[in-house]
């Protein structure tokens, strides 16, 4: 057997994200059509609700501007889809492959540190919802959904919310110890796909604490970032989002590591 | 290779390895042997950078593992007790991706997989799904993919455990051909004729301490006789007979099927028992192995 020279040089926190990214992309390339229903989801809601109910709706304000009601749903769902996508990998897949694949062990015996494990993770995480989001502004743009040129801007938006979901999704699970406790991952996510604005905007809470309380969860500042981009009605919130995304999402892969650290080395 | 003064590891209160002293040096084979229990496995994932050292000093390669873990694992290679291979890849890529995770570049990776599918002869699995493989398959594949960066150091934590004795035997010849190329090997194991067959030098641990430590030879000049005389007698009669012929050994065991008599001669025993009036049932004369030696230091009691 030949000898390779010399040692390779330690990746790079790039090199090493891309080498994850790189394994869960080998694994999912012939497993395509499971993107199809993450994809399918969040339109059958826009077609359902946003089309569907929307008939049912006169025309609809939106930061005192008038918007079709569909026009009104359809970020939420962008928001949504970004969110989902997340969600799915950093909570079921990294439970099951910490726990059963013990993969991360793996990992661990090479180079690589819990750090990269974080990133890598959390950026496919980040990718499969943006790939989700991507999919759905075309769809949205196809039907004249979107309405000023700062939609653009709502894919970089739904990437971000994917990241800060993928990081905190990826932390909370870190403390799973049995399947069972994925019933509290559901138990979060549909009251925060519901009560979101996503299906009715969150002047219907009143004016009380119940309304500020809404305002500030994350999938409420995604929702609001990604209608106020692709409506063109952009406020000082979006600023506000920007930023409780991003702190999110720093704060979520601060904690993965040092739970990894926790748990795998000991 | 690898330097460990008073080495510990403690998991909250209890000290898996309680302060060890080792030293292995390039190009040889060495083993930890021990019960369950005996701080083995702590000791090898101290070893291997994944598990901080609570106190003592270790060097891998001349590096401290607290502070240059990546560097250290980079010139490792670690095959766990358990075959743990990505299920999700088949069985080129778990080669091929396992190399990337080093750094390695694509054209490397791609031909170092090739090659090792052939060591590991599993060359026409390539494309197969990891769960399909036979154990002897999947054992093999770690090992590879252990060596997939060319490591100066090679870990194997029982690396035969479950395997059949065909396999065990091919794989004992991959590993001595790995010696043979220059890799350090560290192995774990408790089966008796591994060590002896693989090992230069060795240590034997119980309860987080070293019991003995040479090379298997000497460990059996050190701890036990050239030879054993095994007396089988009737059921129950062992506990009685052992008193009439204690002197016969420089050590006599009782168990409940035979008596152990030990001794650098073992035929005299024989013909000694027979002169003074005992006739056992069988009697065997053998030389002393290492598993010998293992049960003096560690009992014959279950450790766990």
């Amino acid at each position: 057997m030949a000898l390779v020279e010399g040692i390779p040089a330690p990746l790079t926190p790039a090199a090493a994200t891309k080498v994850l990214v790189l394994r869960n992309y080998v694994v999912y390339k012939d497993a395509w059509k499971l993107f199809i229903t993450g994809f399918l989801e969040p339109v059958f809601y826009l077609f359902s609700i946003g089309i569907g109910v929307g008939q049912l709706i006169d025309t609809f304000e939106f930061h005192g501007e008038a918007i079709p009601y569909a026009e009104f749903v359809a970020p939420a769902m962008l928001a949504t889809s970004a969110f989902n996508g997340a969600l799915l990998d950093s909570t079921y897949n990294v439970f099951f492959k910490m726990k059963y694949e013990k993969l991360y062990d793996q990992m661990l015996a090479t180079p690589l540190s819990t750090g990269d494990i974080a990133r890598g993770e959390i950026t496919w995480g980040l990718m499969r919802g943006s790939v989700y989001s991507a999919a759905f502004l075309v769809v949205m743009a196809l039907m004249g959904l979107t309405h000023s040129w700062w939609a653009v801007l709502a894919l970089p938006a739904a990437i971000l919310i994917a990241f800060a979901f993928s990081a905190v999704c990826m932390a909370v699970t870190t403390w799973m110890t049995s399947w069972q406790d994925f019933d509290k991952i559901t138990l979060a996510q549909m009251p925060l796909f519901l009560f979101s604005a996503t299906f009715f905007p969150v002047e219907a809470f009143g004016d009380g604490v119940l309304r500020w309380v809404v305002e500030a969860t994350p999938l409420y500042r995604g929702v609001v970032l990604c209608r106020e981009l692709t409506t063109g009605v952009i406020t000082w919130e979006s600023a506000i989002s920007v930023v409780y995304l991003v702190v999110m999402g720093i704060l979520g892969l601060l904690v993965v590591r040092r739970r990894l650290d926790k748990l795998l080395l000991t | 290779m690898i330097s460990a003064r008073g080495l510990r590891k403690a998991f909250g209160d209890f000290e898996a390895v309680k302060g060890i002293d080792v030293e292995v040096r390039r190009g040889e084979a060495f083993g930890f042997l021990g019960p369950n229990g005996a701080g083995k496995s702590s000791t090898m994932r101290m070893i291997a950078s994944v598990s901080p050292v609570s106190s003592g000093e270790l060097r891998i390669l001349g590096m401290d593992p607290a502070t240059d873990g990546p560097a250290i694992r980079g010139r490792l290679g670690v095959c766990p007790q358990e075959d743990t291979l990505d299920n999700e890849l088949n069985v080129f890529d778990n080669l091929y991706i396992y190399g990337r995770y080093f750094g390695i570049d694509r054209a490397t990776c791609r031909e170092r997989a090739q090659e090792l599918l052939e060591f590991a002869q599993i060359t026409d699995k390539a494309k197969a799904k990891v769960e399909d493989l036979s154990g002897g398959m999947k054992r093999r594949l770690t090992i590879a993919r252990s060596l997939i960066n060319n490591p100066d150091l090679l870990l194997l934590d029982e690396p035969t455990t479950g395997l059949d004795p065909q396999a065990r035997h091919v794989l004992w010849d991959q590993l001595f051909r790995l010696k043979q190329a220059g890799v350090t090997l560290v192995i774990t194991t408790h089966y008796m004729d591994e060590a002896e067959q693989l090992c230069d030098r060795l240590v034997v641990m119980d309860k987080g301490l070293i019991a003995a430590e040479g090379s298997p030879r000497q460990l059996i000049d050190a701890h036990s006789t050239r030879e054993v005389a095994e007396l089988r007698f009737g059921v129950g009669e062992h506990e009685a007979l052992a008193e009439k012929i204690e002197d016969l050994g420089e050590r006599i065991e009782v168990l409940p099927d035979r008596l152990l008599v030990y001794s650098d001669h073992g035929e005299d025993v024989v013909t000694a028992v027979l002169d003074r009036g005992l006739h056992p049932i069988a009697t065997l004369v053998r030389r002393s192995t290492l598993e010998d030696v293992f049960l003096r230091l560690t009992g014959r009691s279950l450790a766990d």
